[in-house]
């Protein structure tokens, strides 16, 4: 048994890649080992920016000695085949034996694999991961072929026991493995030996490196919290910034500033962005006052001055970053002052959204027009919501938001704020793109709701509308992720707009826009027509030459009574308007006609996101084959409902019952090729079962109706499954098919019943089980 | 008048080499001084130092010592500084960082050697940064020119969360993969030399010696060029003009790389430099057309397209010379 420690020594790695690549790292060459019949207790992986670590414990001496039996040709087959059998296990004639079989002697050839030393083993499958290793960049560098993230100056490679270290020897491309390695690139430069990861790992502490990323970032975030604390500050949490600025230092050095005061009026967002995105500082906060006033950086080195040098130096770059910052700050707000949050979105007509779907302006106002109506339905104040859909992008203008995008919504809610506007349409400035990400908050606020649907819908209306939909993996729009967002905004406000309503609402706006532009163009082009031509015919040729945008009129007034019209230049008029109605109808219709396709892919998004909260396919289709399927809330109470009931004995009765009834019931009516679908009669009952049951279904039904008025489908449901029993003795009693052929249609039509009744949440048929 | 001309050659002749040699381990004093310490420094590491390109180039890579000698197996060290003109960059001389005309320095050494960190760090305590009090990183910081066709991977390099200058391994120019893989520095000059010097605003840095006969700030060298160039570049530039000389160095170019290899003496001569002197000038006029603001969204990826075309015949011409290896 023997311990192993692997070092892969580099120029500095990406502090994003290096969690992945110590993982990659212990994956790969763990793996190798064991596939090549080595066993080992433990393995631990570490990552500074400037090397790989694995340490591997009780990892086994040798792999086994392997010895297998192989069938080859018969005695007596072509020499052929034993010469191939020979060459195919390296073995000679003298070392096969015969064996009877079946069908006769035959010759078996025992091949033994040695088993290998473990250094061996090792040196081939680092090698092999060094190769092959996974980083998602890499590199050449100087004249070699190998690659890696960054140039790879060396490689330790030892196998320690209690009598010392053993050196595995390797050489990857001119690295040639030992047992050195060196410390702190500026505080410990020079090389040292190590003889087991104990050593190494305390050797490299004396040389200012701390190799566990996790004790790193727990320095770091102890003495910055320790240093805020002394002075009555709080550090602000953030894991992320955490774990990368733990991989960008060997030897964390925690500095503390202040933020100086001419920047304090900054929102606390813009400090922390430009802190962390330009300079990777965390920011300290007074709790006091809530203002961030002070930052921490970490320095990768000791100094004699303590640090001040450094600290004046990240104190300057700072300023010189905020002053930018303060610079659109100022300018914005003075922009709103001046023009208002309107006036400073002015610019968004410039902004092209898609070439195909008219620039930001365009989309702004059919998102105004359709939260307008939407508003209603999640409990909004209309106008309310079409102000904050009017006003909700227009920080796209600023200069923050150029400087950091991702301060959008954010700045637009100082905006408007400054800019007088109602605390909810401020609010809805910020949170309108929510929700991004599967695990966002999704916003409540109905203001926010009506605008953060308009927006999602309209995209989705847009990409549908010029046929730019997802395929496969490739959703260049994000549209999956703005369905969802749909999803769960509706389902959020528990809003019972139907899909259909809404989505005829979204093509108005395209169709209004369509009809304005369209129209203007028409109407510019068809009269100067007219002006130029003065005569009905001549400018009825030119349309028609025109091609497909305005040969709509020629073709109207050619199909119109010609006679009728004269040279009149009002009816001339007349005609292009209806032209225009016309095309924008027909340009509406096309797109209403993409709503089922639509409403499909909601579906599709919504089975995705109810699989993630545990409800099965088969349940959401149930469902779905309900009528009212485009109301997303009470379709998904029908599938919560029946997928809880599922799981209890009462759903299991109701399954059964509902299942044994239809398949009895179906096969008659494929037999007798009619459906049974009339009232049964209950003076035609003729056991104490069958009235039983006629007495049970009127008791559900008389349950089941306001349960399923009040949408309360659990209580519906209820009810039905208390059919089981009545069903079971039914069956149990009754003959379905007797010769009395009153007696067998009244039976069924009783079974028709129970079919109708069990399928007013559900379609059963289509749930397994 | 005449009698103070004398006395200022006096004190010129006065300046002692000796004391200069000394200053040499302090800090430097002024802009030009970083400069000659940089020259100094990686001449005495072996690089060829050259002077800079005389044609309007956006960085120091599209000198033809960086951007045509990365490529083919020949080995290579040069450094130059190089004046670099970002049109849109310019603000009149009054931003405090920002220029429309700059300078480079740029290192590049094929194939990279094993020790070019340390020799870059070397370079930092040439022109006063003692790595023993600041705080230098290496951030990761890939490196990607579309109108090239060329791309990197290597680090910014931060001194007390400054970027100082730009670090790169090329792996691919005008679409050839570079074997061996060259290591390419540039120092952006005018920042590099305020945070030495300690000066916040670019036209305050002493250029020459402040104890000099005749003291010169950078702006008293380039404040009045950035307020002239700024005009033109953002307002008075014909854009018809520009338009018709990128047509037309774009045609150039094609037509240079079309010619027979051989001449009309029966010498085979490819003309890859005088091509790719108008690939540079292709794309420094669709720089200049961009601060026109007359290239839209949507028209700009194919105009960097068109440049990055000509980069690549270029590049595949290069490679069929001796100095490209062939």
């Amino acid at each position: 048994m023997a311990d192993l420690l692997i070092e892969l020594f580099s120029e500095e790695i990406p502090a994003r890649m290096q969690a992945g690549a110590s993982d990659a790292l212990k994956k790969l060459v763990t793996d190798g080992l064991v596939e090549a019949g080595l066993t080992y207790a433990h393995a631990a992986a570490f990552a500074t920016p400037r090397r790989l670590v694995l340490a591997v414990q009780g990892l086994s001496d040798h792999s086994p000695t392997l010895r297998e039996e192989r069938r080859g040709p018969k005695v007596g087959a072509p020499e052929k085949a034993i010469e191939g059998f020979l060459r195919s296990t390296g073995l000679s004639m003298d070392d096969l034996s015969i064996q009877d079989d079946k069908k006769g002697q035959v010759y078996i050839a025992t091949v033994t694999t040695e088993g290998r030393a473990a250094p061996v083993i090792v040196a081939e499958v680092l090698e092999r991961t060094i190769r092959n290793f996974p980083w998602p960049k890499s590199m050449r560098w100087g004249a070699g072929s190998l690659r890696w993230v960054r140039p790879l100056h060396s490689i330790l490679c030892i196998l320690s026991r209690e009598d010392g270290a053993q050196m595995v020897p390797l050489d990857v491309d001119g690295i040639v493995s030992g047992d050195t390695t060196r410390g702190h690139r500026f505080m410990a430069p020079d090389a040292f030996s190590v003889t087991n990861f104990e050593d190494y790992a305390a050797k490299l502490k004396r040389a200012k490196v701390i190799l566990d990323p996790a004790e790193r970032a727990d320095h770091i975030w102890n003495e910055a919290s320790q240093m805020a604390f002394a002075q009555g500050l709080d550090l602000v949490e953030d894991k992320g910034l955490l774990a990368e600025v733990a991989g960008l230092v060997e030897w964390p050095v925690v500095l503390m500033g202040r933020i100086e005061e001419q920047f304090l009026d900054l929102p606390p967002e813009v400090l922390q962005t430009s802190m962390k995105e330009h300079q990777k500082f965390f920011s300290v906060r007074d709790p006091k006052s809530g203002q961030i006033v002070g930052f921490v950086t970490v320095a990768n080195r000791e100094t004699a001055d303590q640090g001040a040098t450094i600290l004046a130096g990240n104190q300057k770059v700072l300023a010189a970053r905020l002053s930018d910052a303060k610079f659109f700050w100022d300018n914005d707000l003075r922009l709103v002052s001046d023009v208002g949050l309107e006036g400073m979105g002015a610019g968004l007509s410039d902004v092209t959204f898609h070439n195909k779907l008219g620039s930001q302006a365009d989309r702004i106002e059919r998102i105004a027009a359709l939260a307008k109506e939407i508003a209603p339905l999640v409990g909004a104040d209309a106008d309310m919501a079409e102000q904050a859909a009017r006003v909700a992008k227009a920080d796209l203008r600023s200069g923050m938001v150029g400087e950091f995008p991702e301060l959008q919504g954010v700045m637009g809610r100082y905006y408007a704020l400054r800019g007088g506007y109602a605390p909810e349409v401020a609010d809805a400035c910020r949170d309108h793109y929510s929700p991004l990400g599967p695990s966002d908050d999704v916003p409540t606020a109905p203001v926010t709701v009506a605008v953060a649907l308009a927006d999602k819908l309209d995209t989705l209306t847009g990409f549908w509308a010029i046929d730019e939909k997802p395929t496969g993996s490739k959703d260049p729009f994000a549209l999956r992720r703005a369905a969802l967002g749909v999803i769960r905004l509706v389902l959020g406000s528990q809003s019972t707009a139907r899909f259909s309503f809404v989505y005829a609402a979204s093509v108005k706006g395209f169709e209004t826009q369509y009809r304005s532009q369209y129209g203007e163009r028409l109407r510019d082009y068809a009269y100067d027509a007219f002006q130029s031509f003065r005569n009905l015919e001549d400018t009825l040729n030119h349309l028609s030459a025109a091609g497909n945008e305005f040969s709509i009129v020629a073709k109207m007034l050619r199909d119109g009574d010609l006679k009728e019209v004269k040279s009149d230049e009002r009816l001339f008029q007349t005609l292009v308007e209806r032209a225009i109605d016309l095309s924008a109808g027909r340009y509406a219709d096309s797109l209403l006609s993409l709503s089922s396709d639509l409403l499909a892919f909601f579906h599709d998004r919504l089975k995705v996101y109810l699989r993630d909260q545990g409800i099965r396919h088969d349940v959401i289709d149930a469902c779905l084959a309900m009528p009212g399927n485009d109301d997303l809330t009470l379709l998904v109470k029908r599938a919560e409902a029946l997928s809880d009931l599922l799981k209890t004995d009462d759903g299991e009765n109701l399954l059964q019952g509902f299942k044994r009834a239809n398949n009895i019931l179906s096969q008659a009516e494929e037999k007798d090729g009619v459906e049974y679908s009339f009232g049964p009669d209950p003076k035609l009952a003729d056991t104490g079962e069958e009235r039983a049951l006629f007495a049970a279904l009127d008791t559900a039904e008389a349950a089941i109706t306001p349960a399923m008025q009040a949408e309360d489908f659990a209580r519906a449901m209820q009810a039905m499954a208390g059919l089981r029993a009545p069903i079971d003795a039914f069956f149990e009693a009754v003959q379905i098919n007797t010769d009395n052929q009153i007696v067998r249609r009244n039976r069924l039509n009783l079974l028709h019943r129970i079919r109708a009744t069990c399928l007013q949440v559900a379609d059963l048929t289509k749930v397994s089980g | 008048m005449q009698t103070q001309l004398y006395e200022i050659a006096l004190t010129w002749q006065g300046a002692d080499m000796a004391e200069a040699a000394e200053n040499r381990s302090q800090k430097p004093q002024c802009f030009q001084e970083i400069i000659l310490r940089l020259q100094n420094y990686w001449a005495s590491k072996g690089c060829a130092v050259l002077q800079p390109y005389d044609m309007e180039v956006g960085a120091g890579t599209f000198h033809p010592a960086t951007t045509l000698r990365a490529l083919g197996s020949k080995a290579w060290a040069a450094a130059y500084v190089q004046p670099s003109r970002r049109p849109t960059d310019g603000r009149y001389g009054e931003n405090p960082n920002r220029l429309q005309h700059y300078y480079q320095y740029q290192v590049i050494i094929k194939p990279s050697p094993p020790d070019l960190q340390e020799l870059y760090l070397g370079s930092l305590r040439a022109i006063g940064i003692d790595d023993a009090l600041h705080d230098i990183r290496f951030v990761e910081d890939d490196w990607e020119s579309p109108t090239l066709g060329a791309w990197g991977l290597g680090w910014e390099v931060w001194c007390d969360g400054m970027e100082v200058s730009q670090f790169t391994y090329f792996q691919q120019v005008g679409g050839h993969d570079c074997k061996p893989v060259s290591g390419e520095l540039t120092y952006g000059l005018e920042r590099l030399a305020m945070y030495v010097l300690g000066v916040d605003h670019v036209m305050d840095m002493p250029f020459n010696a402040p104890d000099a006969p005749i003291p010169l700030k950078y702006g008293d060298v380039f404040r009045q060029t950035e307020q002239e160039y700024s005009r033109w570049n953002f307002d008075q530039a014909d854009t018809d003009t520009l338009l018709q000389h990128f047509k037309d160095a774009e045609a150039e170019c094609q037509r240079i790389l079309s010619a027979p290899a051989t001449d009309s003496a029966g010498r085979s001569i490819i003309m890859a430099h005088p091509a790719y002197d108008q690939c540079i000038k292709a794309s420094h006029l669709f720089n200049l057309l961009d601060a026109r603001g007359v290239i839209s969204v949507t028209e700009r990826q194919a105009y960097i397209g068109r440049v990055r075309a000509l980069a690549k015949m270029c590049a595949d011409a290069f490679v069929q010379t001796e100095a490209g290896g062939a």
